[in-house]
């Protein structure tokens, strides 16, 4: 069942222009960074780990939602969740095929930057294994805004205001625990509220993933920053009707 | 075949449904009339097992809908308010889609969705996408999708709203025919609909029943042989300030142009 849907909602990403749009987008976009403020020529990093994957989050944090706002405001405007809700499926299985779905446009959009990791390989000597993983820290901050994004759209069926608010949860979450940031606060915050807020931010986990790192403490956060949202839209999409 | 049984429905202190119950029985066509914001697609959202009632039970083929709702959501066919759609998707990919998620899977899938096009007269526009139909494709489109697994129980909200008169009638008849050998449960605020097709017809008044029996007997009722005085007599208007007695239909008239 869960396929049944993630195959209707794939489709329907590659039946429109969303799908293709994205993607371009970002793949436009991550080549600009990487060439122009990352200096690729320059800098000889053969890892990507600061020319190429560094951009990824603050390009997500704007493009990520608009991929996933759509799943349940528009199904919510349309009515079409009448017609979910009545099918003898749970709403779980629902929520995980779009999910899926999103999560594969994604996957599509950074598979697509292959010629990056061939380029390195044939210029340089690079550790393909850590380039994997800073792939999957990627891929996983992906995720995590679009499940944020997700729980935000089951709340309207408004798509820009579901952007605009996934938006700024994004760039939020973004913004904290980047060092710019943080030297900032911690001029007038104490250490404790520092910590706090560095927490909630991408960048201790997503490093850690860059440097070829899988630490404990990264799947809990990335597994608990995926999996609450998507709970809380279980939540949210049940309170809606009753 | 459906049960309702005190069916209430509350949203915080507005009372949509109070304490409904009737039953529909195998091969009776059950006519849902009542005005706007009388409870009739909320009644019919819980029967279906989209919102869960407040209190109170609705049973389908003798299965709960508050206990059981996914057994129960197998055996019934909805056709919602407005027949939403998913517009990206072409006529046939939304009947296919739809019969997947019903279970049924190669061969018997094919013929469901080859049966529901040809009930639902669908052939000219079955590779067309659905944003591109007009509404009275777009409502057969959603009705076909509620025959794919034959259900026993069919439940259709205002399914004739907003059609042109031939499309209308030929509803109508579609719902007369299914009658024979399904339960129908339809909800209209058009009256002659009730003489065509009902067996049965139900008139709810703020989520309470205020005339049951079946089209002959209700036009007997009224006492002047209109089902629409009886219809009048028996609904409040929601131009009437709350306590306002009823009065006759050409004073109400009155106060409805006073009150817009």
């Amino acid at each position: 069942m869960t396929f049944t849907i993630y195959k209707r909602e794939l489709s329907s990403y590659f039946a429109q222009p969303t799908a293709y749009a994205i993607i371009v987008i970002f793949l436009l976009l991550s080549m600009i960074m990487t060439f122009s403020f990352g200096n690729f020529m320059r800098v000889g990093d053969s890892s990507l780990e600061w020319t190429f994957f560094f951009w990824h989050p603050w390009i997500y944090m704007l493009l990520a939602p608009a991929v996933a706002m759509k799943l349940w405001a528009d199904e919510q405007r349309t009515g079409t969740i009448e017609l979910l809700g009545t099918f003898p499926v749970s709403i779980w299985v629902a929520i995980l095929g779009k999910f899926l779905a999103a999560a594969t446009v994604w996957l599509v959009a950074l598979l697509l930057t292959f010629p990056i990791v061939i380029t390195v390989n044939y210029l340089g000597n690079p550790d393909n294994g850590q380039i994997l993983s800073g792939y999957i820290g990627s891929f996983l901050v992906a995720c995590t805004f679009l499940a944020i994004t997700m729980l935000v759209s089951a709340c309207t069926r408004d798509q820009v205001v579901c952007l605009i608010v996934s938006v700024a949860i994004c760039v939020t979450m973004v913004l904290c625990g980047y060092d710019d940031f943080t030297r900032e606060l911690s001029k007038a915050a104490s250490p404790a509220v520092v910590e706090a807020v560095t927490s909630l931010g991408v960048w201790d986990h997503f490093r850690s993933l860059n440097r070829g790192m899988l630490r404990l403490q990264d799947v809990v956060w990335f597994a608990s920053f995926i999996i609450v949202p998507l709970l809380g839209t279980s939540a949210i999409l049940s309170a809606k009707r009753s | 075949m459906i049960e309702v049984e005190n069916l209430t429905k509350s949203f915080g202190t507005k009372v949509a449904v109070n304490n409904l119950s009737f039953s529909v029985e195998k091969g009776e066509v059950l006519g849902f009339l009542g005005p706007n914001g009388a409870g009739k697609s909320t009644t019919m959202r819980m029967v279906t097992g989209f919102i869960p009632p407040t209190s109170g039970d609705a049973r389908v083929c003798g299965i709960s809908v508050v206990d059981q709702p996914s057994e129960a959501k197998k055996r019934v066919g909805y056709l919602p308010e407005s027949a939403p759609l998913y517009n990206d998707m072409t006529v046939t990919g939304f009947l296919n889609f739809c019969a997947s998620i019903r279970r049924l899977r190669g061969s018997a899938k094919k013929e469901a969705v080859e049966r529901a096009i040809e009930t639902c007269f669908l052939q000219s526009v079955a590779r067309q996408s659905i944003d591109t139909l007009s509404k009275g494709y777009r409502h057969r489109t959603c009705l076909a999708q509620s025959l794919l697994h034959d259900p026993e129980v069919l439940i259709l909200d205002e399914p004739t709203d907003g059609l042109d008169p031939n499309q209308k009638h030929e509803i109508r008849q579609l719902i007369r025919r299914l009658g024979e050998t399904k339960t129908i449960l339809f909800s209209t605020h058009i009256l002659e609909e009730v003489e065509a097709a009902c067996t049965r017809a139900v008139i709810v008044d703020r989520g309470v029943i205020v005339a049951d029996g079946t089209p002959t007997e209700l036009i007997e009722q009224s006492g002047t042989g209109s089902l629409t005085d009886l219809f009048r007599q028996v609904t409040t208007r929601d131009t009437a300030a709350p306590g306002e007695k009823k009065k006759s239909g050409k004073s109400r008239k009155k106060t409805a142009k006073a009150g817009a």
